[in-house]
């Protein structure tokens, strides 16, 4: 489940807080299945049209959900997700950023005995254009996303949006919008998001946008080269002085790889197309699907 | 977050009840001589937050009070890769037999915690961990069911540690317990000495401290050495903000990681030089008026490119904050701006309305726009 369906139940836990709420209307406009949110001390109450409950496990009981989205701060996102995950969650989306990497590693722990897909933490969520979307990205906003045939794979939110975008304005629209994550140690990685776009029937070019730091888009690319879809690569922090740590986590430019360069040749050599700027990638996705040979509708 | 060695080992390894030496944190060559005199034979260690202390002349042995003086004098006035020595630590010197290596860090791809043992430690691990892989032994815990005797045995068998074995196995299950207890991203022993006399001794420690989980571990965020910052560096970090300087001629305002390194990238491709990282993403969406006062004090700012594209962060709260600290600062530089996004018709609206500029479609256009200004 990496990819967001308008049939997916979504809980929203923190419904109420001033986030919750903001992105709760915003996913509800996008056409998102909204079930329930959670608010321990509103529970009972009918919040955006969405029954409250005191927790993700008691939400489950009622008011069966699919996938549960945080808008939990980081002192408290420990508990809110371990309540999802125990509920029965099957997709977690961890929005929220500094989030204690030991309390990381126990949600990742959890996850694993309980069959729950964690996205994030850091993510801007998931967005398939014309079903809706989970987390905060302007899924709502058709200027940005249209319905299409490009997935999309992202760390970044905001670089996410631009890219996504850049796509529509040239006509591209997004078959769906993948954001992983930010931070260094996350649930769904590039080559996991970059596997489902690939089994992915309406998904017919992928484009990937990186950044500098971990191993995710090396990792990516062994996938990349065994694939028939065209995959066209923007990778961020090419300026970046090495050893600076740039805000996010996992953009640390290490001893062993993690480098542009390592990043660009990996690609490069996996057949994906890399551009230089996030206005280069329409055409190069253009082009990509213009060699192709015309494929069956089943492929 | 870093700790110092000696904070390391007082604070994170000594609780756990890992062994050291005897040592003093020393800050004048007074003080060092006063340290050594009262424990010597000693080592004089400079405490940066560096590696290869040894290798830049940072460790020195001193037996005596005068040669402590001018030993301590000597390191005092060192600079070991970009950090300058304001302390030292004045250690007991002991007789080495071997040395081991032992750690626990956050593994980022499998999502647990790591414990790593080599019977080969000392100043070339990173060697040895190329050379013979093998040689350098992975533990993945379980984070449900900890890391205790158990695991630390199994994880050690057929190791030759002659009568150190259970020392060994001693000290790995209190470094994991150091590990969690700390909040830490890594706690490293190198070495790891079994000493002639036979005792296992933490004769250095490495300490990497979880930057988000400083609000439960005030103590040790208290004890981090500090980063080597410039004074901007220093007021956006008071602010909250993640401001990093470069000497470029194109400032940088932007929402999110990702998008702010794309936008040096694109000024590096057009051929200017970014002046700063400035993460204004996340919760700190709202701080684009602090933000722009320090991207604009950057003496070599000739031009700038406000990039917004509003996922979570509004741009339309992003622009009315720049809008607010353009009429207050009254910069004199031209600024060019690309807004995109979550609110993005009132961010626009105001940016025309208030300031008289329009902004670019294209961030690429933008950014172009603004090298050229600068040079």
């Amino acid at each position: 489940m990496i990819i967001f369906r308008k049939q997916h139940r979504v809980l929203v836990q923190g419904i109420t807080g001033k986030q919750g709420s903001f992105w709760t209307e915003k996913m509800l406009g996008a056409g998102t299945r909204i079930v329930a949110g959670v608010n321990p001390k509103r529970a009972g109450d009918i919040y955006l049209d969405a029954p409250v409950y005191a927790s993700a496990k008691k939400a489950m009981a009622e008011t069966p959900f699919d996938v549960a989205v945080m808008f939990i701060p980081p002192a408290l996102a420990k508990e809110a997700a371990l309540d999802a995950i125990e509920a029965g969650a099957k997709l977690l989306v961890v929005l929220t950023e500094h989030i204690p990497i030991h309390d990381v590693m126990a949600i990742h722990a959890v996850a694993r005995i309980n069959g729950t897909r964690i996205l994030g933490p850091n993510t801007a969520g998931l967005v398939t254009p014309g079903e809706g979307f989970v987390g905060i990205m302007p899924g709502h906003n058709d200027s940005i996303f249209r319905p299409g045939a490009i997935g999309v794979v992202s760390r970044s939110g905001s670089l996410g949006t631009l890219v996504s975008l850049n796509l529509t304005r040239a006509g591209l629209g997004q078959s769906a919008f993948i954001g992983i994550g930010g931070d260094p140690m996350i649930g769904t990685t590039t080559r996991d998001a970059l596997e489902a776009l690939d089994r992915d029937p309406r998904t017919q070019a992928i484009v990937l946008v990186g950044e500098i730091g971990g191993a995710m888009e090396e990792d990516a690319a062994v996938h990349a080269a065994g694939m028939s879809k065209p995959v066209v690569a923007f990778i961020a922090g090419r300026a970046a002085p090495p050893g600076k740590k740039m805000g996010h986590a996992g953009a640390i430019v290490g001893a062993s790889g993690g480098s542009y360069a390592g990043k660009r040749d990996a690609l490069e050599r996996a057949g994906v197309t890399v551009v230089d700027t996030p206005a280069q990638i329409p055409d190069a996705v253009r082009r990509r699907l213009a060699e192709r040979p015309p494929q069956a509708a089943s492929d | 977050m870093n700790l110092l060695e000696h904070a390391a080992k007082t604070l994170v390894l000594a609780p756990a009840g890992i062994a050291t030496l005897p040592g003093r944190l020393c800050a004048t060559p007074e003080e060092a001589a006063a340290a050594v005199a009262a424990l010597r034979p000693a080592m004089v260690k400079a405490q940066v937050p560096a590696g290869k202390r040894g290798k830049a002349g940072g460790i020195r042995p001193a037996d005596g009070a005068e040669q402590a003086e001018v030993v301590a004098r000597d390191i005092l006035a060192m600079t070991i890769d970009g950090h300058r020595v304001s302390s030292v630590l004045v250690e007991q010197r002991a007789t080495i037999a071997r040395e081991y290596y032992a750690a626990v860090l956050c593994d980022p791809v499998r999502r647990v915690p790591l414990v790593l043992f080599s019977p080969d430690g000392g100043v070339d691990i990173e060697a040895t961990a190329a050379r013979a892989p093998a040689r350098l032994r992975r533990y993945e815990v379980d984070l449900l069911h900890g890391f205790s005797r158990d695991e630390a045995e199994q994880f050690t068998a057929g190791l030759d540690l002659h009568d150190a074995r259970g020392a060994v196995i001693d000290v790995l299950v209190r470094l994991y317990d150091a590990f969690v207890g700390s909040d830490a991203e890594l706690v490293e022993i190198n070495p790891l000495a079994v000493l002639v006399d036979g005792r296992v001794i933490a004769l250095d420690a490495k300490v990497k401290l979880d930057d988000a989980a400083a609000f439960r571990q005030p103590v040790l965020a208290a004890a981090a050495a500090a980063e080597p910052a410039t004074e901007l560096e220093r007021r956006g970090a008071a602010a909250g903000l993640k401001f990093l300087q470069f000497d470029g001629n194109v400032g940088v305002l932007a929402n999110g990681a990702g998008l702010t390194m794309t936008t040096m990238d694109v000024i590096r491709h057009f051929g200017g030089r970014p002046a700063n990282f400035l993460e204004i993403g996340g919760e700190a969406y709202t701080k684009s008026e602090t933000a722009l006062g320090l991207v604009l004090d950057n003496p070599g700012v000739k031009s700038l490119v406000v990039n917004f594209c509003g996922a979570f962060a509004r741009t339309d709260v992003m622009a009315a904050g720049v809008v607010q600290a353009w009429h207050k600062l009254n910069p004199s530089v031209p600024v060019f701006f690309s807004i995109h996004g979550t609110g993005e018709d009132e961010a626009i609206r105001l940016v025309r309305e208030q300031l008289g500029i329009e902004p670019f479609d294209l961030m690429e256009d933008a950014v172009k726009a603004a090298v050229e200004a600068a040079s």
